[in-house]
């Protein structure tokens, strides 16, 4: 059973006026088969938390440790990371133009699996998981997230989630921009990932909406780098309620 | 082999690359002198010896060209010319007098009037009215240097005369090693639709300096296709006009500098006629040291061209240090009575968040960086439309990544 394990994480940005502190200090545990959302105001960290774990060269890790199952994440290279079972669903997915879909998947799950995936299956496989997330047959030639909606963009990034995988899926902000049918049928996607129980799910949201569909077992309170709080998912509700200005106010 | 670095500086003459690159969709370049005012002469004499400051010249290394600006012979016993004919095409030659014979081109520059002189015969292509070719013509020229102080000296004319309502494709492919001047010319008749591919695929060794001029009809289609991947020095220089309204030319153009290499592509649409189209869209990459490649584009939209349209893109990817392009769009209009007009230059490195997302999927980053070059290409390369061009040409620009990212694992 997979476990993620951050401890005491700083993280710093090169900005153009100098060095910024971003991550202030994380501790946080995830294991397989757990859902924990994190929640926090706009500018908190979460996606400096999400790119930290993935391995973005933009954020320097200044002290702590990120381990998978004991591994030490940090000494990965990015590509290693998604190899050893870290999946970054990201708040804005990339274009990369002129590689189409369906190059790019098939590319993906040979580097994750070590060996090309059996053609026939591979192409049933994508058809049925385009399907579930009500993804036109159509995107697979076209190119990575070009001309995409938001919501498209989204279906995508649950897309590669569920064919590659993951033992530790980080989704940021996947519910933005997705109307409510677009979050019914996400959900149900990352449910259908998470229901094997052997997969840990790292949901981060603004919103407590999309916890109408994925059931958190932990919420995280995220404000100004770190974790301020912490408890089941009677928690969201407090934050729908009153939001964060209380956490805000301790903080400062 | 120098391994890509997108953090490390650049030589101070580079364009400046962005993540993204730059895009300028304001004001083109514009020179002291017109376009329209560039001399074209079928006398060598007309041209003085460029010495490198010329507005033509200024990027091209005029010391390395060897005898190109001399008249000479072609050395034909180190020459081979084949050509595939399919049913329906003609193959002949024309000579001076005839009158297809520099119909479509008079020479821009001194190489193109040199060349012009050294080719008594011209090798005529002519698609008869309303012939439609189901195969391409492909036409290799192919120089031997053998044991030779120096690489053969070529002198070629090309004419390719489409007729009215015919369709054709036309492949022509140099390779070997050569010190060569071409003219190219050709003659899209009314209603007709050429493709025309020019293969540059020289040895190390080889210098090629090219004018292809195109005439294209009322109502025609054109298609002019540069792939240029070897070869020391090579400047294709293509000059567009129309002979009624209604033309449409799409000249685009894929090329590949390794170090050491000068790739030239000087683009000129001289729109005069009303109511045509063009739209010319070059993308190159550059890799090792002092790998240098030029792009020109200009087109000139005549007071009389009203309802014309214009685009022109040019892009290059910069993979490791040491690599130059420059790319100069320069729009010249005289009419306010236009559908459209635009360019866009850009060059740049690659993007970091590109190969982050791809990495992130994992992806090891040679994977990735293959990905992104090849996907980068891809929009031109679907474009030919002749699918042993196509397929050859990925197949050289894998061939070419091998040596900055290493061979291909999957
Ligand atoms: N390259 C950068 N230069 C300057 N500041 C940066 C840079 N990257 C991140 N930041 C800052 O770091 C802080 C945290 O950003 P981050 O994107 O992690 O927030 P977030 O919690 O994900 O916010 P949101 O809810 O809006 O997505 C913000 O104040 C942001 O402006
Ligand atoms: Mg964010």
């Amino acid at each position: 059973m997979a476990t993620l394990e951050i401890r005491d994480l700083h993280v710093t940005v090169d900005t153009e006026n100098g060095v910024k502190e971003i991550l202030r200090g994380v501790d946080l545990t995830v294991k397989a088969g757990e859902t924990h959302a994190i929640m926090g105001p706009n500018g908190s960290g979460k996606s400096t938390l999400a790119y930290s774990i993935a391995g973005h060269p933009k954020y320097t890790v200044t002290q702590g440790t990120v381990t998978l199952d004991g591994q030490d994440v940090l000494a990965m290279k990015v590509d290693q990371r998604a190899r050893a079972g870290i999946f970054l669903a990201m708040q804005y997915p990339i274009e990369v133009p002129g590689v189409t879909v369906s190059n790019f998947l098939r590319t993906a799950k040979t580097a994750i699996d070590g060996e090309a995936p059996k053609l026939r299956l591979w192409v049933k496989q994508m058809k049925a998981a385009m399907a579930e997330l009500r993804m036109d047959p159509d995107f697979a030639d076209r190119n990575v997230n070009e001309g995409f909606s938001g919501g498209e963009k989204k279906r995508h990034e649950i897309l590669q989630m569920e064919l590659l995988h993951p033992k530790m899926a980080i989704l940021d902000e996947t519910d933005s921009g997705l109307d409510v049918d677009a979050l019914k049928v996400v959900s149900e996607g990352v449910n259908r990932a998470a229901a094997g129980g052997d997969v840990g799910v790292l949901l981060i949201t603004h919103y407590t909406r999309i916890l109408r569909y994925i059931k958190p077992d932990f919420v995280h309170v995220f404000i100004e780098g770190r974790i301020v709080e912490e408890g089941g998912s009677e928690l969201a509700d407090r934050l729908e309620d009153e939001g964060y200005d209380r956490f805000v106010k301790v903080e400062a | 082999m120098t391994v890509a670095q997108e953090t490390a500086p650049q030589s101070p003459m580079t364009q400046r690359p962005g993540a993204k690159g730059h895009t300028d969709s304001g004001a083109a370049f514009v020179p002291d002198q017109s376009r329209a005012e560039r001399l074209t002469s079928y006398d060598v004499a007309d041209f003085p010896v460029p010495g490198g400051r010329e507005e033509d010249w200024r990027f091209t290394p005029v010391d390395r060209l060897g005898g190109l600006f001399q008249v000479e012979p072609t050395d034909e016993s180190r020459l081979t010319f084949e050509v595939f004919a399919p049913q329906g095409v003609e193959i002949g030659e024309a000579k001076v007098g005839d009158p297809v014979f520099g119909s479509v081109l008079r020479p821009a520059d001194r190489a193109s009037a040199a060349a012009w002189a050294g080719a008594e015969k011209a090798t005529l292509v002519t698609i008869p009215n309303e012939v439609e070719l189901s195969e391409s013509v492909r036409i290799t020229m192919t120089g031997d240097r053998g044991s030779g102080q120096r690489p053969p000296r070529v002198n070629g004319h090309l004419i390719v005369d489409v007729g009215r309502f015919a369709k054709a494709t036309v492949v022509l492919t140099h390779k070997g090693s050569a010190e060569c001047a071409t003219n190219v010319e050709l003659r899209v008749g009314d209603g007709a639709d050429l493709t025309f591919v020019t293969v540059q695929e020289w040895d190390d060794d080889a210098i090629h300096l090219a004018q292809n001029d195109a005439l294209v009809g009322r109502d025609a289609k054109l298609k002019h296709v540069t792939v240029t991947l070897g070869g020391e020095i090579v400047r294709v220089c293509t000059n567009v006009r129309y002979s009624g309204p209604g033309g449409y030319a799409n000249a685009i153009g894929v090329y590949f500098a390794d170090a050491g290499q000068h790739q030239e592509h000087r683009l000129f649409v001289d729109h005069e006629t009303p109511s045509c189209v063009s739209n010319v869209e070059y993308k190159g990459a550059l890799q090792g040291d002092s790998a240098h490649t030029v792009w020109i584009g200009d087109v000139l939209i005549r007071a009389t061209a009203e309802g014309t349209s214009t685009y022109e893109l040019n892009r290059n990817l910069i993979l490791t240090d040491g690599a130059r392009a420059d790319s100069v769009p320069n729009l010249e209009i005289e009419t306010g009575e236009i559908i459209g007009a635009g360019h866009a230059s850009a060059t740049g490195r690659f993007d970091d968040e590109q190969l982050f997302y791809l990495e992130s999927r994992g992806i090891p980053q040679d994977e990735a960086r293959r990905l992104v070059v090849r996907g980068f290409f891809a929009d031109i390369v679907n474009r030919i439309g002749v699918p042993e061009v196509q397929e050859h040409l990925m197949t050289a620009i894998d061939a070419e990544l091998s040596l900055s990212i290493g061979p291909a694992s999957v």
